[in-house]
């Protein structure tokens, strides 16, 4: 038990990744990757979503009738969304500006949605779950890589700590401007998936 | 009548949804192998855009926003203004999801070979982030509903228009030689951030 508890926990970080290999949830880890601390807290909003969402709905998910299992299913994310939403708006106002519309785009995040229904609907509370967890750590684990090259090569910083000296600063590197762009993100995650399916060749798509 | 248009060419290239604000990822990402099944979503998301951006902006002005309700309830006190803004996210999601199946239920009524084309891609939509997020900038922008409708269906062209030029990339790249590691959606991913870099050129322009 002990061990399938920990497949079902760290399976999703590499070996099934929601964004590298479901294709799931890549608008935010595409819009709030330019710093370290943006996309921790994403990671910490989503891993609290997915975990709570997929609990919740794994406890009802006998008394869901299956017609409108959809609208349940969005009711109770929406419903977390909006906790983690005002949560943020309390304690950390600028941090939840500059996430914008992003924190309510969670509730249209795929991932939540996709381990609703293709996990917590079949299993037991407990190992939806951690499912929850392993997914949205999966997630983070995604996001937090992207960020720590745009971060670090955008800017020379981490979690806004100089880690390479910038030219205007007096140091010596020269920041790269094409990374504080956005779109950087989409070849970032590009050189990811090439990197971890050199590494596991069975995730490689045939044609 | 200009001010709406140049609202519309933003929309449409400037601020474009799918590649400056990375929205409706999963699906611009996952459903774009095929030109003609591209078309057929793009198609189903500007209807969708267009009918639910100004229908949550009628429901937010009317009934969500700070003190929409005062007057209705009597209430002449500010500091016991009525304020149901928290609850945008929720109402969002429920009015998409409806009208959704609103619109399904129509199409299958008076315009079959319409709902046969769109098929499975109607209730995908739902939960694509493209139009959740269009419905939040709608608020954020604090658009009149003149300029909503507007904004709702520059958004959906702009979002058709990314995903058949993604589609008709990939439909030629059937015939390159790519790393076995990229294949699929590491190469997408490449693709579309040299898109995103293309449309980047339009944000010179003011209008």
């Amino acid at each position: 038990m002990a061990s399938e508890a920990n497949k079902v926990l760290t399976k999703p970080i590499v070996d099934n990744n929601p964004i590298a290999l479901q294709v799931l949830g890549i608008c935010s880890a595409l819009a709030v990757t330019s710093s370290m601390a943006n996309a921790l807290v994403m990671t910490l909003a989503v891993v609290f979503v997915t975990a709570f969402s997929n609990l919740f709905i794994s406890i009802i998910r006998n008394q869901i009738p299956s017609s409108v299992r959809i609208i349940v299913q969005m009711a109770i994310i929406a419903s977390l969304v909006i906790v983690v939403d005002q949560v943020l708006k309390a304690f950390s106002y600028a941090l939840s500006k500059e996430l914008a519309v992003f924190v309510g785009l969670i509730i249209t995040n795929c991932i939540v949605m996709g381990r609703a229904e293709a996990f917590a609907m079949k299993e037991k509370p407990g190992v939806s779950f951690l499912d929850g967890i392993g997914n949205g750590l999966g997630y983070g684990f995604i996001l937090m890589t992207v960020a720590f090259f745009r971060e670090l090569l955008g800017f020379g910083t981490l979690f806004g700590v100089e880690i390479l000296p910038l030219i205007q600063n007096g140091g010596w590197y020269q920041a790269n401007g094409l990374l504080v762009l956005p779109f950087s993100s989409f070849f970032v995650i590009g050189l990811i998936i090439w990197a971890i399916r050199q590494w596991k060749p069975e995730q490689v798509e045939k044609d | 009548m200009e001010h709406y248009l140049s609202l519309l060419v933003k929309t449409i290239f400037i601020e474009n949804i799918a590649l400056s604000f990375f929205l409706g990822m999963c699906t611009f990402l996952a459903v774009s192998k095929k030109v003609s099944t591209a078309i057929g979503l793009g198609v189903a998301v500007v209807v969708v855009l267009g009918i639910a951006v100004p229908a949550n902006q009628i429901i937010y002005q009317a009934i969500l926003a700070p003190g929409a309700l005062d007057s209705v309830m009597g209430v002449t006190d500010p500091a016991k203004s009525i304020d149901l803004s928290f609850l945008s996210f929720i109402t969002f999601i429920g009015v998409i999801a409806a009208l959704v199946q609103i619109l399904e239920m129509v199409l299958d009524k008076y315009f079959p070979p319409l709902y046969n084309a769109l098929g499975i891609f109607l209730p995908l939509i739902t939960v694509n982030c493209a139009i959740f997020g269009a419905v939040s900038f709608m608020v954020a922008k604090n658009l009149t509903l003149g300029e909503s409708v507007v904004y709702g269906i520059g958004s959906g062209i702009g979002w058709a228009l990314a995903i058949v030029l993604l589609a008709g990339i990939r439909e030629k790249m059937k015939y390159s030689d790519v790393p076995d590691g990229l294949k699929g959606l590491g190469i997408t991913f490449i693709t579309a951030g040299l898109m995103a870099f293309g449309f980047l050129s339009f944000g010179g322009i003011s209008l």
